[in-house]
């Protein structure tokens, strides 16, 4: 029975490894540090002046961000708050959907729960991917999402980059073509602030994904430390009550 | 029971309603065999998850909006500005994997220790029944997030039955209420999955139980601890359910919601396995996602159906790997119950029957690649295979003698 059981597990195991999928595409870890307060906080400000005119986070509050932030009402209202909403509005966009349609060739998504659906390695490897290509009628394309809609909108902190295509041969004989990116043009930030600047907005979508992450590992240990003390005492009176079965 | 009872309110209520009679029917003197292992904690751990279902699920219920235009926001809305939302949401969600893998282990446990021999064939019908029903209220269930998950593992479901020859179009188009999952698709899908499936089940569930206690719970040694008794008519082999097996449950249950609570606290998404990433993106019936699997709990089947080159021939076998099961009382007619007294060769036809349930789970989340629809057909033969074997094996299986009494 032990030799099924213990077999059984093992074959199980290697399923784990295949349960996120995933694409082609190599992509970059984020090391987003969600217990960074500061991180979040400068990544809310991105968001807020970088993304938000365009995308929703529609399901949202700004009341709710602030509070979690550690950031007081009235610097949300002052400082984050750009369309003249109340602190406990939802994080909407005023653009019109049939103008963005028109505009990028498609509504941009809401971001609400974007790092959930896209992961947050995808998220922070595609911010970073933007290169110049003017075939695009947009001047820009994405090593990570070929042909999107979205110009990089980073791109006058991050400044410019440009495809090197690179040809390697395999002791095989077949060729791979790998494609890495270079700054031509620099932006206001160097390359190791831009970095700190996306993962940090990359922490904050990946808190907004979630906003009660952080209250729920907390309680976890909690609720298991409780459960680890009941079942000493449910043990114990298991096997007292037993003592007179066997 | 006796005298004792007859005053107060408990006799009061015992005059007129068979309360203590039931206590002791079916709780403190239901003689259990002693020697229930492992296995046996699945059933009762079965019924706490049902519980907790019932429970988030009512929560659920008063924030989530089943409406096509409003289901995936009030959603996000019981994760966000609901309190405790996101705990019950967790909860439910994880509850529903973990009802399969509670489920799956005790028809494992009944498989193995012949639980569903005579006299207890009704008990497996029911269970099967259960199971089938669990089926129907996760798939539906699944539909209500309005993720594209949710919406194209639907539309490819419902699209089976349109397979069917003659009637199909009509029934997919009937059950939809719809020419695509659409609004009233998600209506009805509540309904029934937060009143008519729900009712079903609870009467089953009540029907399961009440015939395992008519005839007596098997053990895993297979033996029949009624055939000896002691002068007061208790089974020798017997000990009361109740204080017994309830005290010995609950650290069955504290074990289990430990480790229900690291999946709830610290892995809600399982990596992908209890919620999907496609379904945090709200269901767009213009963009068909690029890899539509079904939850893991269904894979098994999926991976059957594909494995069919014919659409309509591939449902007929999807729908028999789960019929097939509801006749094991009649194709395993071993007069040995128990796995540990059976031969060797059983033993390696329910190793293989355990490994292609597996390896067809596995191979019905992937693509589906020639090579891989090509183990998922090896599989598939091997899991029918196992039922077939099962009306010759008994003929020359060399079985070890059952003891008369339990053995530990």
């Amino acid at each position: 029975m032990k030799k099924l059981l213990i077999a059984f597990l093992l074959t199980i195991s290697p399923l784990w490894a295949f349960a996120a999928g995933g694409h082609g595409i190599h992509l970059d870890k984020a090391n987003i540090d969600p217990n960074n307060v500061q991180s979040l906080q400068r990544g809310a400000a991105m968001f807020v002046n970088y993304c938000l005119s365009c995308h929703s986070a529609s399901l949202m509050r700004y009341e709710h961000m602030g509070k979690d932030l550690g950031i007081e009402e009235t610097l949300v209202s002052e400082n984050l708050i750009f369309n003249g909403g109340k602190i406990g509005d939802l994080m909407t966009v005023a653009t019109a959907p049939a103008d963005s349609k028109l505009w990028f060739g498609t509504v941009p998504p809401d971001l609400t729960v974007i790092a959930r659906a896209r992961g947050v390695d995808w998220l922070y490897t595609y911010l970073q991917s933007f290169y110049r290509d003017n075939s695009r009628p947009i001047g820009t394309n994405n090593l990570v999402f070929p042909d999107v809609g979205m110009p990089n909108v980073l791109w006058e902190l991050q400044g410019v980059q440009e495809p090197v295509i690179t040809t390697l041969k395999k002791p095989d004989g077949t060729e791979v073509v790998d494609v890495s990116l270079e700054l031509v043009e620099p932006g206001l930030l160097t390359p190791t602030e831009f970095d700190r600047a996306i993962r940090d907005l990359v922490n904050y979508l990946d808190y907004m994904g979630e906003p009660a992450k952080h209250e729920r590992r907390e309680l976890g240990k909690k609720v298991i430390l409780f459960l680890l003390m009941f079942l000493v005492l449910a043990y114990l009176l298991k096997r007292e009550f037993w003592k007179d079965v066997h | 029971m006796g005298e004792k009872w007859n005053k107060g309110l408990l006799g009061w209520i015992d005059a007129r309603f068979p309360l203590s009679k039931m206590w002791y029917e079916h709780l403190a003197e239901y003689y259990a065999p002693r020697n229930f292992n492992f296995w046996y904690y699945f059933g009762s751990l079965a019924l706490l998850v049902l519980v907790i279902q019932i429970l988030t699920g009512v929560w659920l219920t008063m924030n989530y909006k089943p409406d096509a235009a409003m289901a995936f926001n009030s959603v996000e809305y019981i994760m966000r500005d609901v309190n405790w939302g996101w705990l019950i949401r967790y909860m439910h969600s994880t509850g529903a994997s973990m009802f399969f893998i509670v489920v799956y282990l005790h028809m494992f446990r009944g498989l193995i220790y012949g639980s569903f021999k005579k006299p207890r064939e009704l008990i497996w019908i029911f269970g099967m029944i259960i199971y089938v029903c669990l089926m129907a209220e996760a798939f539906m269930g699944y539909l209500l997030p309005w993720g594209q998950m949710s919406y194209w593992g639907a539309q490819v479901i419902i699209s089976l039955f349109g397979a069917i020859p003659g009637i199909g179009d009509a029934l997919a188009l009937w059950i939809r209420g719809d020419f695509v999952v659409a609004d009233a698709t998600l209506n009805r899908f509540f309904a029934f999955h937060v009143i008519a499936v729900p009712i079903v089940l609870l009467a089953l569930v009540v029907l399961h139980i009440l015939a395992l206690h008519e005839v007596g719970s098997n053990n895993p040694d297979g033996v029949d601890i009624k055939k000896h008794k002691d002068e007061n008519g208790i089974p020798l082999d017997g000990i009361p359910f109740h204080p017994y097996y309830t005290v010995k449950d609950i650290v069955g249950v504290v074990v289990f919601l430990i480790i229900f609570s690291i999946i709830v606290f610290f892995m809600p998404e399982m990596g992908g396995w209890f919620l999907e990433r496609d379904n945090f993106i709200p269901a767009d019936p213009l963009k068909t996602p690029e890899h539509i699997v079904p939850l893991w709990y269904f894979t098994p089947f999926y991976a059957i159906l594909r494995a069919v080159p014919d659409k309509f021939l591939g449902v007929v076998a999807m729908g028999g790997a789960i019929f097939v099961l509801f006749l094991l009382p009649w194709l395993d007619r071993s007069p040995v119950r128990s796995i540990r007294y059976r031969g060797g060769i059983y033993k390696i036809a329910i190793g293989v029957f355990v490994i292609s349930f597996i390896a067809l789970g596995w191979l019905g989340t992937q693509p589906a690649t020639t090579l891989y629809t090509n183990f998922a057909r090896f599989f598939s033969l091997l899991y029918f295979g196992f039922f077939a074997s099962l009306l010759i094996i008994p003929r020359f299986e060399k079985t070890k003698p059952v003891p008369d009494r339990v053995t530990s």
